[in-house]
């Protein structure tokens, strides 16, 4: 295509682009280095039901003053990003300085709200994204495999999984691992402990999530290689048959090598996704046990009375530069491709 | 032809217009929370809209739809039915209205004592009182003979004697689930063991000392005692519990009892469960509970003609002697004419115990939210009550300088 055919092909899409989702990353960034003003409180007589006591309002007056000068609020430059609720620069030269060994120092660290929530979204994304691809990939070769006649209705039952809207999984699961629920109550009996709890036990909780994360993911990896796996020429496969190949050796140099691009396309989507993991969190109840960058932001809007808008915006800025980072070696090796095929 | 059609506009207005409700314009839009005593009140103002446009919305998830709803100039909502805690934010925002000439125009029936009065300007008009208290399994404890609790270390060591006697594995249930419910119940035993949250006359938080560490342990002990998954347990999950009978002690809102005493469920625990106050923690005289009311506010970005539909309706339900008999078994009304019965009987006990109401402080929201996500670890056993503490008020520190409250 020529490039100015492209051009006009693509404007549509890039003007909605810029307006939908650049405009408003721009927004959220500005944000990000504002705080709200300082409060301007005074004392007042509150009285109500139980009685009368002297306690301290917002200034409404003094404070709407202010915030016509300055609607955006108070600068506050890189003053969210370090505070301890993010990246707490601060806490960590603290902890160094006085914690005695490396053990200790780290389990300071992973107490503080962001990396607590960083190192579960990392390793949500190390569990599932591989467990994801390798499980799509069996499920496709094997469906591969079947009869046609019976491939409808079998390849409806695996993808069920993405259908069910996340939430309705996980809480569907949520009851059945319940201490009263069928998974929860035989594991209980089967360990012999009545006061086990899948929900209460951060590590299990974790473990729970994951699965549910491969469960709810494998059917997207398995339906785009399945697609590929249609593409596949047959006759090196018959050459490499007559030759005496494995099955595991046609797999190995014929069909991986045949679709590994669509690999690294799965690989980039699944570690977007699951950077961004928040529905399963919500679905369990999991708020306690198992954090991720997308709670933490969803946190600072809803869950406080007060809406934290700075802090949110921070943790946002910081999620999409910690996807663009996860994604950096593949992008990279892809660009590279791009170039030595042409 | 237009006979007919006066006669059917008859029929359809003419019999839910009321003597005193005659609005003849505006438009109402309610946003309130979700459960019986809610809905009671906002049918009764329903009858009185005259010929206004009437909606509502009825969402548990009400906190999150409020200010942003409200911020908005038109405003989705022209009133607000808020409580204690939820009203502070619309103030801090200045999202509501005086209602002062509106209660001299049109607030004949309200009581005095139903007035939020702050710094002189009438603010909301509360309805309803609510708390927690204790609920108790009459049949259990007698089995066992074991006196009504008083205090929360009576609490432990019945529902240890409870676990003990083989009858229930978790006796205990309160709305433990981590976030809001799980702060709420810290507040209780905090303000039960007589603390204060912010050092006087400043938003520095005061939480990290002796009392702090004292309500940990007791929620601990609480925790130990309850069904392992507590922490995704919430008010809802708990009565779920109790009324399937694994449960004999719970703390709960009063006004969750008209469904826990109704018809539905197995009605051997209905007929022994049995209420009674708040119990004291730490050898306090006041009771680990807060008190709470709940009434209407109205939104400042909207017009003074829907403003004043939106009271006329409003204030027609807070006066209404029919409605407060009619569901007498509700909710705790405030409303003149209300004659407690044997389900208000633990916000009456509060009452005379002297409970504190939850504190209407603008950074109080900021505390709660910081309890509610930073004491978890404790709970399972990760961290020390100090460790806990010192991470609440740091979690605290900074999304109060974000706020600029310090």
């Amino acid at each position: 295509m020529p490039n100015k055919t492209f051009f006009w092909f693509f404007l549509p899409t890039g003007l909605a682009m810029i307006l939908f989702i650049g405009l408003p990353i721009i927004s959220t960034g500005i944000q990000s280095f504002y705080a709200q003003h300082d409060q301007v409180v005074k004392e007042v007589k509150k009285c109500d039901p139980f009685g009368c006591t002297v306690s301290i309002v917002v200034d409404n007056e003094e404070t709407s003053k202010i915030r016509e000068a300055k609607p955006l609020g108070k600068f506050n430059g890189f003053g969210t990003y370090t505070d301890r609720n993010h990246l707490a620069v601060d806490e960590i030269k603290k902890f160094w300085n006085e914690t005695e060994s490396f053990g200790a120092f780290v389990d300071q660290v992973t107490n503080l709200p962001f990396y607590k929530a960083l190192i579960f979204t990392l390793t949500y994304c190390l569990f599932v994204t591989p467990n994801v691809l390798l499980l799509g990939f069996i499920i496709a070769l094997s469906l591969n495999a079947v009869a046609r006649k019976i491939r409808g209705p079998l390849i409806f039952g695996t993808i069920l999984p993405m259908i069910v809207t996340p939430l309705v999984g996980s809480l569907v699961l949520f009851w059945m691992i319940d201490s009263q629920g069928i998974i929860g109550a035989n594991i209980q009996n089967l360990m012999n402990d009545p006061y086990l709890s899948l929900k209460s036990s951060k590590t299990l909780t974790w473990i729970t999530i994951i699965i549910y994360g491969i469960w709810h993911h494998s059917p997207f990896a398995f339906v785009v290689f399945y697609a590929a796996l249609q593409t596949v020429p047959q006759e090196p496969i018959e050459a490499a048959i007559i030759d005496g190949a494995s099955r595991f050796q046609r797999i190995k140099h014929i069909v991986l090598p045949h679709i590994y691009p669509v690999v690294t396309f799965v690989a980039l989507i699944s570690l977007m996704d699951n950077f961004r993991v928040f529905e399963p969190i919500i679905g369990f109840s999991a708020e306690g046990s198992a954090q991720s960058l997308s709670w933490l932001i969803y946190d600072n809007l809803v869950n406080e009375e007060v809406i934290l808008f700075g802090s949110a915006a921070a943790t946002s800025m910081m999620t999409i530069i910690g996807i663009a980072i996860l994604l950096a070696p593949v992008l990279i090796r892809t660009w590279k491709e791009f170039k030595t095929a042409r | 032809m237009r006979k007919i059609l006066v006669t059917l506009l008859f029929l359809l207005f003419g019999t839910s217009a009321f003597a005193d409700c005659n609005i003849k314009s505006g438009s109402i839009n309610i946003l309130a929370n979700d459960f019986p005593a809610l809905r009671t009140f906002v049918e009764t103002s329903k009858k009185c809209k005259g010929s206004a446009d009437f909606k509502v919305t009825h969402s548990s998830e009400h906190n999150k739809i409020a200010v942003p709803a409200l911020t908005a100039n038109p405003s989705e909502f022209s009133a607000r039915i808020a409580a204690n805690s939820s009203i502070v934010p619309l103030m801090n925002q200045d999202l509501i209205r005086p209602l002062d000439d509106l209660v001299k125009k049109y607030g004949k029936g309200i009581q005095d004592s139903q007035l939020i009065t702050i710094d002189g300007k009438v603010m909301a008009v509360a309805f309803m009182a609510n708390t927690q208290h204790l609920y108790y399994r009459e049949d259990v404890l007698k089995d066992l003979g074991i006196a009504i609790p008083k205090t929360y270390e009576e609490v432990v060591a019945a529902s240890e004697k409870i676990r003990a006697s083989g009858k229930m594995q978790y006796p205990y249930a309160a709305a433990y689930k981590a976030g809001w419910n799980l702060a709420e119940e810290f507040v209780n035993m905090f303000i039960g063991h007589g603390g204060e949250f912010f050092k006087s006359g400043s938003a520095q938080p005061n939480i990290n000392n002796a009392k702090g560490v004292a309500t940990l342990n007791m929620l601990k002990k609480l925790s130990e005692l309850s069904n392992p998954d507590y922490l995704t347990h919430d008010s809802e999950a708990i009565k779920v519990e109790w009324e399937s009978g694994n449960v004999a002690l719970m703390t709960l809102w009063a006004s969750r009892s008209g469904t826990l005493l109704d018809d539905e469920g197995d009605p051997n625990i209905t007929k022994a469960t049995k209420l009674t106050g708040p119990a004291t923690v730490g050898g306090g005289n006041i009771p680990a509970a807060t008190l709470w009311w709940d009434g209407f506010t109205l939104a400042k970005n909207r017009s003074d003609a829907d403003a004043e539909a939106t009271f006329r309706a409003l204030a027609h339900a807070a006066s209404n002697k029919k409605m407060v008999a009619d569901a007498a078994d509700q909710a705790v009304w405030l409303v003149e004419g209300f004659v407690p019965g044997p389900k208000s009987i633990g916000v009456i006990e509060a009452v005379k115990m002297g409970a504190k109401p939850y504190p209407m402080l603008p950074q109080m929201g900021l505390m709660h939210g910081a309890l509610g996500s930073e004491i978890v670890e404790f709970l399972q056993g990760k961290e020390s009550a100090e460790q806990a503490l010192k991470d609440v008020e740091a979690a605290y520190i900074s999304k109060a300088k974000e706020q600029g409250f310090l």
